[in-house]
């Protein structure tokens, strides 16, 4: 029987299928992270994925929800891959499983699940663990060619799941900071920005290989813009707002302020302008806001990124903006049809 | 090449209008019974003028209009009134509604029609009277009576909108109608243009229907009209919706609660126009129109049809097929679906969808919002369809008013395009129809309170005026007593002592004539002193009786009560008992006005 009331058809789209569709656009920047870093991310990956699946088949049961129809729509996925894309890939396991479990348990679930929480559930992942574990979550994995001593597979394992390294390596031998806490350290030793940049652990842009996985998600980015599963609205006012903030201060003193174009491809600014900012459930929905929204975060990574404590901004500036989301879509609310004028 | 405008946002859903557009009208047969609803149109309901057992003829009025916005019901066809009784119509709500039901005699035979050779002959005022009495109103499904919207306002009409969009799926009705009739729906749309002194006349017809187009092209061209041009405007959904129409024709965005007239555009169908020119011309009354039969039938195709025609016969027509689960009025998008297949055919019947479950699956599980704004990209009005479900499904009334609810036209474009499956409309629909109820149970509030302190102030007004009376009648009666005692004992020394004493005295005659001498001659004062004492009695006597007697009361015959009567009889009590409660509660909020 069709349903009672009007309209009786509907398009055939899903969350699901927006949620897979997000997904499959993060996998050219996953194939450039496995070719320059190895496939300890696709580990990660795996264990946040399951971690995921397991926490919220668990916390709907706890909340009387149905499970079958909610695991099935993707958003658990998602909020583990955009986790493990933000962490260390060569992480101790448990440190993957518990920001997981407390992304999706806590910042998910305790707020109603689907659609209610106000913060972007991997990135409240991404904050606790960087508070409670800041040694772990500055490993980052040297890239592909540039490591003293390459570790095979089989010794990445070891280390996700038993953090033993072979013979008597030291963690710090095969990993470093990343190429933006390099640089901000660098800096704080007094040196000149063209120096660092002409360290080995740099490319083009910014970090060796790491702008390639930006690279990756920019394309996946327009992917989904080109699916029309975002809107332009907050990528392209993330990314203006980063780039000429960072111009600004490059312009003004260009020996300590990297290029804009090195802060587009460092860190997260890729992945957040593309996938993390454009959350729905924790951006705003109107045109105006979204710009706004953006604005804010785009000004907050680059004042983090520079003056703050952390080695990236994206995250915390997206926290920071999803606080204000209700109070930005009360304040920007458009006209409607036929009241433009008067209103 | 005209310039035209864009609304925002629309949708594009499959059209499924080739199933239906590829055969002729073909004319529906005549039923064994009419269901005519005298309810058919915006405005008060018609007033049948016919008796059960009576012959109607065809196109004779048996609803006449009642009141200012009213409209006609017409017999369809020559027969016999059969029943004028509450019967099941085509709403969604199920409730039945009054319908003449006309038993066909087959002979068609129809009542004198004042047919008309020359219109422009015709004063204005006659010609609205005319379509009133044809029962002419909007088929595009407003039903609003059009006699009511050809008035030349204060403002100037520049643009007369006819609109041919038909942008809901499945419906193909002016599409065929334009196609074969073309010419009679531009004459009746220069009846329109004439009343409503309107320069220009633009026809609106969506790109998908070329035929439609052409035809109304060259009947243009053939009728020598000037000043009237056909539009091709693109195939979206909801194009065809008036404010939609208007905007893309003229860029004149009509808000809601303003109306099109004020800024200088009138819009019809152009079935609409078409029937105005029957019922001028012809003199025939709105008794048919042009339904699509489509769906899970055999062969789609238009009907012209007989109001009051039974769905079921009309359906099976078309060769109704198994598996059909329910039938729909109307599109997809908009239509509603009818509570039973014996309802009849009425004005604002455009399409008759016979649903089955491969057509229309039923509805997919319904998933929370993710705020992922599809719904607000496709709103035409451009609300923030999000917001108000959030709203609607709170309760938030208020913040869902703020939030521009009455603005949604509910054409259901969010709806299609959730991708959590929610029934936005429905929210909607149901916030809106909330906010009515509470307004109407204000407005109900405030009548009983109001009521209340009509009576209050009336009792209050009523025990003054009887003690009034009361006083009045005994100082005349004392007057009269002191008068004749004074008369009968002018000797006494002081017989004023008495009379001022006495109209000191209350009521009480014994005392009073205690203070009289006695046995002195005064038996006749004192009998009309008793007399007025007896008569208070009385009075006293009439009134505990009348108190004992209400204290008494008790329902009748409730000796042997069924137990439905009785659960009736509790839901009756129930009713008053909440209404008093809801009086109380207004008066309690509002202590003044």
């Amino acid at each position: 029987m069709s349903g009672f009331f009007s309209p009786f058809i509907t398009k055939p789209a899903s969350v699901s299928q927006i949620m897979l569709n997000v997904l499959l656009a993060l996998v050219p920047g996953i194939i450039l992270y496995v070719w320059f870093f190895g496939p300890a991310i696709l580990v990660t990956l795996t264990l946040a994925s399951i971690t995921a699946l397991a926490t919220e088949s668990l916390m709907l049961k706890l909340r009387n929800r149905p499970i079958a129809p909610f695991l099935k729509d993707n958003s658990a996925l998602l909020t583990a891959w955009l986790l493990a894309l933000s962490i260390p890939p060569l992480a101790p396991w448990w440190l993957v499983v518990v920001g997981t479990g407390f992304a999706i348990s806590i910042s998910k679930h305790l707020y109603g699940g689907l659609g209610s929480n106000p913060f972007n559930p991997a990135m409240v992942g991404y904050a606790v663990l960087i508070i409670s574990f800041p040694a772990h979550m500055t490993h980052w994995l040297t890239p592909a060619g540039l490591a003293e001593i390459p570790l095979s597979f089989s010794d990445q394992l070891n280390y996700i799941f038993h953090s033993l390294l072979p013979g008597d390596i030291k963690i710090d031998a095969v990993t470093m900071a990343t190429p933006l806490d390099t640089l901000k350290t660098q800096l704080h030793m007094n040196g000149q920005i063209n120096a660092i940049l002409n360290m080995p652990i740099y490319g083009y842009l910014a970090g060796r290989g790491s702008e390639w996985v930006a690279a990756g998600f920019l394309l996946g980015g327009i992917y989904l813009f080109a699916k029309n599963i975002i809107s332009w609205h907050i990528p392209a006012a993330f990314l203006a707002t980063l780039f000429i903030t960072a111009g600004l201060f490059h312009l003004l003193d260009p020996a300590r302020y990297a290029a804009p174009l090195f802060h587009w491809f460092s860190g997260a600014a890729m992945l957040g302008a593309f996938f993390i900012l454009t959350d729905p459930v924790t951006s705003p929905t109107t045109p105006k806001g979204r710009l706004i929204f953006a604005f804010g975060a785009g000004l907050l990574t680059y004042l983090i990124r520079v003056y703050g404590g952390f080695p990236d901004g994206v995250a915390f500036a997206t926290l920071l903006m999803n606080i204000c989301v209700p109070l930005i879509d009360a304040w920007t609310q458009p006209a409607v049809f036929g009241k433009k004028e008067k209103s | 090449m005209r310039t035209l405008y864009q609304f925002h946002g629309g949708i594009h859903p499959p059209t499924d209008k080739t199933q239906s557009n590829q055969k002729p009208i073909a004319q529906s047969a005549l039923p064994a019974k009419l269901v005519i609803p005298l309810h058919q149109h915006v405005g008060n309901s018609a007033k049948a003028v016919v008796e059960t057992g009576e012959r109607a003829l065809k196109g004779q009025i048996i609803g006449r209009p009642e009141g200012h916005l009213s409209s006609a019901v017409h017999a369809p066809t020559s027969g016999t009134v059969a029943a004028i009784d509450l019967q099941p119509v085509a709403h969604p709500s199920g409730i039945p509604d009054l319908c003449i039901t006309l038993i066909p005699d087959g002979l068609d035979e129809w009542a004198l029609r004042d047919a008309c050779e020359d219109w422009r002959a015709l004063s204005h005022t006659d010609l609205r009277h005319r379509l009133r009495n044809a029962g002419v109103v909007g088929l595009g499904g407003a039903v609003f009576p059009s006699d009511m919207k050809l008035y030349a306002h204060k403002h100037k009409i520049t643009t007369l909108v006819l609109n041919g969009a038909e942008c809901e799926p499945y419906i193909t009705c002016d599409d065929l109608l334009m196609r074969e009739r073309a010419a009679e729906i531009l004459q009746g749309a220069e009846i329109m243009r004439a009343l409503l002194y309107a320069d220009e006349v633009l026809i609106g017809i969506e790109d998908n229907k070329p035929e439609a187009i052409n035809a109304m092209k060259a009947a243009v061209a053939a009728g020598g009209h000037a000043r009237m041009e056909v539009i091709a405007v693109p195939t979206i959904y909801p194009g065809g919706g008036a404010k939609q129409l208007i905007r893309v024709l003229t860029g004149i965005e009509v808000a809601a609660g303003v109306r099109s007239t004020d800024l200088g555009v009138q819009c019809f169908n152009v079935g609409t126009a078409y029937s105005a020119w029957r019922a001028i011309r012809h003199g025939e009354p709105l008794i048919s129109r042009i339904v699509t039969v489509t769906g899970n039938v055999d062969h789609p195709q238009n009907f012209e049809t007989l109001i009051g025609t039974p769905v079921a016969e009309l359906v099976a027509q078309a060769g109704a097929l198994p598996g059909t689960t329910g039938y729909i009025m109307g599109g997809p998008m908009m239509g509603v679906l009818l509570p039973s297949d014996q309802a009849g055919v009425i004005k604002s019947t455009n399409c008759i969808i016979a649903a089955s479950d491969k057509l229309f699956p039923p509805p997919k599980p319904v998933l929370p919002c993710i705020r992922c704004t599809r719904c607000a990209d496709v709103c035409p009005a451009e609300l923030q369809p999000q917001e108000l479900y959030w709203f609607a499904r709170a309760k938030n009334l208020t913040k869902a008013e703020d939030y521009h609810l009455f603005d949604c036209i509910e054409c259901g474009a969010c709806s299609y395009v959730c991708p959590s499956n929610i029934p936005l409309v429905q929210y909607y629909r149901f916030a809106k129809s909330e906010i009515w109820a509470q307004q109407a149970g204000k407005k109900a509030a405030d009548a009983a309170r109001e009521r209340h302190e009509f009576r209050e102030s009336r009792m209050e007004r009523e025990k003054r005026e009887k003690a009034e009376k009361l006083a009045a009648k005994e100082k005349a009666a004392l007057a009269a007593a002191k008068e004749k005692a004074a008369v009968a004992h002018s000797p006494l020394p002081n017989p004023d002592k008495t009379t001022s004493h006495s109209t000191k005295l209350p009521n009480d005659g014994s005392q009073v004539a205690g203070y009289l001498p006695k046995g002195e001659g005064t038996n006749e004062s004192l009998r009309e002193l008793q007399v007025d004492d007896t008569i208070q009695l009385k009075i006293q006597a009439a009134i505990d009786h009348a108190k004992a007697q209400a204290a008494a009361i008790k329902p009748k015959n409730t000796g042997q009560l069924t137990p439905q009567q009785q659960a009736e009889i509790a839901e009756i009590e129930a009713r008053r008992a909440r209404i008093r409660e809801i009086a109380k509660d207004a008066t309690e909020e509002q202590p003044s006005k």
